[in-house]
C-alpha cells in the first residue's frame, strides 16, 4: 500500500490533466452547475470569441436566485425576468440541461443537485456561487467560482488551480438535544473566525460529523466558505451510499455497486495528514444565534451580545452593533424580531421543514411576526405537501411558497424592511443581505420556528414539544 | 484583459476588515447580463442613503479621494459571494490595485481576470499608508514588473504574487486560449475516463 492519502489529494490526483512547476495545475471538471446570475456574461464572452461549450452533458442550469416565490407567473421586475430569459436562450442555443421556473426538477442549485444524483462522491464540481461547498457533504471536491471561470469550464470543462492545503476539523464527542448541525458550523465559525479556512479545504471529520444525516451535513458543508474555505467535505460512508441509491442520474443495479465502493475507497486513510488540524467538543455546543454582521459574530442563545471593552476588535463590533440596533452585553433572549425566514440552501431540505413543522404544530406565530417558509426545490415543496407540512405551517401563520433563493439573498420580491429583524435560516447576516437596512440573526429551523411563535429568541430546548 | 506593467495613483484608506462582496456591490445591480457599468454602483448603500443621496458621513465621498485608483483595505477583503460583478464595480469605478493584508480566495482570483491588481501587505504598513492618506495625500508608485510600492517620499516596499499570475497581468493574457494549448491533454483526459 501507498501512502495514506486524504480525501482531497484522492481527488485531485485523478482530476490533473495537466500540470508544470511553478503553475497551478489543470483540473477536469465533472459537473458544472450554472444558474441566470453568474453565468449571462460568460455566455456572451463565449460568442464573442467563437467558441462553445465542451460539455453540455456535464453542464446542468436552473433558475433560483432570481425566481418569484408566491406566484411564478408575475414577475415585475423586467431585468431579473430579461435574465432568467437570458439563461433560457442560453441552455437551447448549447444544449445545456435545464429546470427552468416550471420544471419539476427547479430549484435552489445547491438543493437540487443532491436531490437529482447529480452530485455524487469523488467528483469535482463547480458552479458561480460560493455555496457549492454544499456538494462536499457526499466527499465531491466542489468549489465556488467566478464568472470569468464559468466561461472557462464552458469552453474548457477544466480549471487552473493551486492545489489547496487540508484543513481537518475534528468535532469530538456528539452534540447534545436540540442541538443541530446548524449549530454546529456557526459555533465552528464563532471559535475559528471567518478566515481560518482561507486556502484550505476544510474535511470535517469526527463522531459528530458520522453521527449527521445527508441534509446534515450538506449544512455544514454549506458554511464553509463562510470559514473562508472555497470547499469542504466529508469523506463518504454508507449514510452517503444509502442516501444517493436510486436517485436519478446514479447509476442503478450491478454499476451501483460498483460506484458505491469505488466511492468508498475514497475516504481518507488512516494516518493520512493534514496541513492543519482544529478540534472542538461537540457536547459544549448550544443553539446559536448571530449577533452582528458576519456569521462568525455568533452566540448561544442563552448568552449576550459582547462588550466592547472585552472585544478584541472593538471597532468592528461597535460598527455590527450599531447596524443591527443593539446594545453591548444585550441578552439574547431579549431580542424582538419581526420576520422570520425558514428556507436557502442551508436549510431548506425535507428534514430542516419537518423539524420546523414539529415546533409550530398547533400554535400561532406572534401578531408581531411576519413568517414565510420557502422550500428548496419544487419536489420538497411536493413531499412536505404530501406530508401535510404546509397545512401545520399555513395553520400557524406562516406563508407557504414556491422554490427559490428567496430572502436568503432577496433578490426578488421576498424582502426584509429596512430596520426590520428577521431570524433566518440562511447562511449570510452581512449589512443589506436580506434587503436595504435589514438585519440578519443566524439560526437553526428550529430556532426560527420557536422565535416565530414567541417573536423573539427562547431556547429551543426548553420550548414545549421541541426535543424528542 | 488589459495588461498592467505598473500604476501610480492617489490611495483610498477603507479601514475595515471582512469587506465582503454584498457590500462591494448589492444584489439588487446583480441582474444585469453586461459586465460593464457597475461602478456606479460600487459600495452603494455606504455611498448612498435610501433616497439615493450621497452620504457626506462616508469618506469615498469625500472630494479629496475623487481621483482615487488604489484602495487600502482591511484584512479578508471580498469574503462571501462569488459575484464577479465585484471587481467589475471597483475596476469600472476607477480602482485599478487593491492593498491588503489579506484577500478572500474567490475574490482573489476574481481580481486578476479583470485586470484588477491584488495585493498582499503586511498589515502594519497597509495601515500606516491609511493613517497617511487619511492625514494628508497618498500617492503610490506600484511596479508589478519589480514587486515594488514606492510612496511620495521613495521609500519602497516589496510585494509577493505568484510567478504565474504576473505573467498574465503583464501580459493580459486570456485564460481559456492559454488552456486551449492544452486542449489534446484535455481530450486524452476524457478518453480514459
Ligand atoms: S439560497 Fe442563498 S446562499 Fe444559497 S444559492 Fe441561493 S442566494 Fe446563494
Amino acid at each position: 500500500m501507498g501512502k495514506p492519502e486524504t480525501i482531497v489529494e484522492k481527488i485531485w490526483n485523478k482530476h490533473v490533466v495537466h500540470a508544470e512547476e511553478g503553475k497551478p495545475d489543470l483540473l477536469y471538471i465533472d459537473l458544472h452547475l450554472v444558474h441566470e446570475v453568474t453565468s449571462p456574461q460568460a455566455f456572451e464572452g463565449l460568442r464573442l470569441n467563437n467558441r462553445t461549450v465542451r460539455r453540455p452533458d456535464l453542464t446542468y442550469a436552473t433558475v433560483d436566485h432570481n425566481v418569484p416565490t408566491r406566484n411564478r407567473d408575475i414577475i415585475k421586475d423586467e431585468v431579473a425576468k430579461k435574465q432568467m430569459e437570458t439563461l433560457k436562450n442560453n441552455c437551447k442555443e448549447y444544449g445545456i440541461p435545464l429546470a427552468d421556473m416550471y420544471h419539476p426538477d427547479q430549484g435552489i442549485v445547491h438543493v437540487i443537485g443532491p436531490q437529482l444524483g447529480l452530485t455524487q462522491p469523488g467528483k469535482t464540481i463547480v458552479c458561480g456561487d460560493s455555496h457549492t461547498s454544499t456538494h462536499g457533504a457526499f466527499g465531491a471536491l466542489a468549489f465556488g467560482i467566478g464568472t470569468s471561470e464559468v466561461e472557462h469550464v464552458l469552453a474548457t470543462q477544466s480549471i487552473w488551480q493551486e492545489r489547496p492545503k487540508t484543513l481537518n476539523v475534528k468535532v469530538e464527542g456528539n452534540l447534545g438535544p436540540g442541538v443541530t448541525a446548524k449549530d454546529l458550523i456557526l459555533a465552528i465559525i464563532a471559535k475559528f473566525g471567518v478566515k481560518f479556512g482561507t486556502g484550505h479545504v476544510i474535511e470535517y471529520t469526527g463522531e459528530a460529523i458520522r453521527n449527521l444525516s445527508m441534509e446534515e451535513r450538506m449544512t455544514i458543508c454549506n458554511m464553509s466558505i463562510e470559514a473562508g474555505a472555497r470547499a469542504g467535505l466529508i469523506s463518504p460512508d454508507e449514510t452517503t451510499v444509502e442516501f444517493l441509491k436510486e436517485r436519478e442520474y446514479v447509476p442503478k443495479g450491478d454499476a451501483f455497486n460498483e460506484a458505491a465502493a469505488a466511492w468508498l475507497d475514497l475516504a481518507t486513510d488512516e494516518g493520512a495528514v493534514y496541513d492543519k488540524t482544529v478540534t472542538i467538543q461537540a457536547a459544549e455546543i448550544e443553539p446559536q444565534v448571530s449577533w452582528g454582521t458576519n456569521p462568525g459574530m455568533c452566540v448561544p442563545v442563552n448568552a449576550a451580545t459582547p462588550s466592547l471593552e472585552e472585544a478584541e476588535n472593538a471597532e468592528d463590533v461597535k460598527r455590527a452593533l450599531e447596524y443591527m440596533g443593539l446594545e453591548e452585553n444585550q441578552p439574547i433572549s431579549s431580542i424582538e424580531i419581526d420576520h422570520v425566514f425558514i428556507g436557502s440552501c442551508t436549510n431548506s431540505r425535507l428534514s430542516d421543514l419537518q423539524k420546523a413543522a414539529a415546533i409550530v404544530k398547533g400554535k400561532k406565530v406572534n401578531d408581531n411576526v411576519r413568517a414565510i417558509v420557502v422550500p428548496g426545490s419544487f419536489s420538497i415543496k411536493l413531499q412536505a405537501e404530501k406530508e401535510g407540512l404546509d397545512q401545520v405551517f399555513k395553520e400557524a401563520g406562516f406563508e407557504w411558497r414556491e422554490a427559490g433563493c428567496s430572502m436568503c439573498l432577496a433578490m426578488n420580491d421576498d424582502v426584509v424592511p429596512p430596520g426590520g429583524r428577521c431570524a433566518s435560516t440562511s447562511n449570510r447576516n452581512f449589512e443589506g443581505r436580506q434587503g436595504n437596512g435589514a438585519r440578519t440573526h443566524l439560526v437553526s429551523p428550529e430556532m426560527a420556528a420557536a422565535a416565530a411563535i414567541e417573536g423573539r429568541f427562547v431556547d429551543v430546548r426548553e420550548f414545549a414539544g421541541a426535543v424528542s | 484583459m488589459e495588461a498592467i506593467e505598473s500604476h501610480k495613483g492617489s490611495a483610498y484608506p477603507l479601514d475595515r476588515s471582512n469587506v465582503d462582496t454584498d457590500q462591494i456591490i448589492p444584489k439588487q445591480f446583480l441582474k444585469r447580463i453586461e459586465r460593464t457599468g457597475f461602478g456606479q454602483f460600487l459600495f452603494y448603500h455606504w455611498r448612498f442613503d435610501d433616497d439615493g443621496k450621497m452620504r457626506e458621513t462616508f469618506s469615498l465621498n469625500d472630494n479629496k479621494y475623487k481621483e482615487a485608483s488604489i484602495l487600502l483595505a482591511g484584512e479578508n477583503f471580498g469574503c462571501g459571494s462569488s459575484r464577479e460583478h465585484a471587481p467589475w464595480a471597483l475596476h469600472d469605478y476607477g480602482f485599478k490595485v487593491i492593498i491588503a493584508p489579506s484577500f478572500a480566495d474567490i475574490f482573489y482570483n476574481n481580481a486578476l481576470k479583470n485586470g484588477l491588481l491584488p495585493v498582499k501587505m503586511d498589515e502594519a504598513q497597509v495601515k500606516q499608508w491609511m493613517k497617511q492618506a487619511e492625514d494628508g495625500a497618498l500617492e503610490l508608485f506600484v511596479d508589478l514588473k519589480l514587486q515594488t510600492i514606492t510612496d511620495d517620499n521613495g521609500r519602497e516596499v516589496a510585494f509577493d504574487i505568484p510567478e504565474y499570475h504576473k505573467q498574465k497581468l503583464l501580459n493580459g493574457w486570456d485564460d481559456i486560449s492559454l488552456t486551449l494549448h492544452h486542449e489534446a491533454k484535455i481530450e486524452a483526459y476524457e478518453k480514459r475516463n
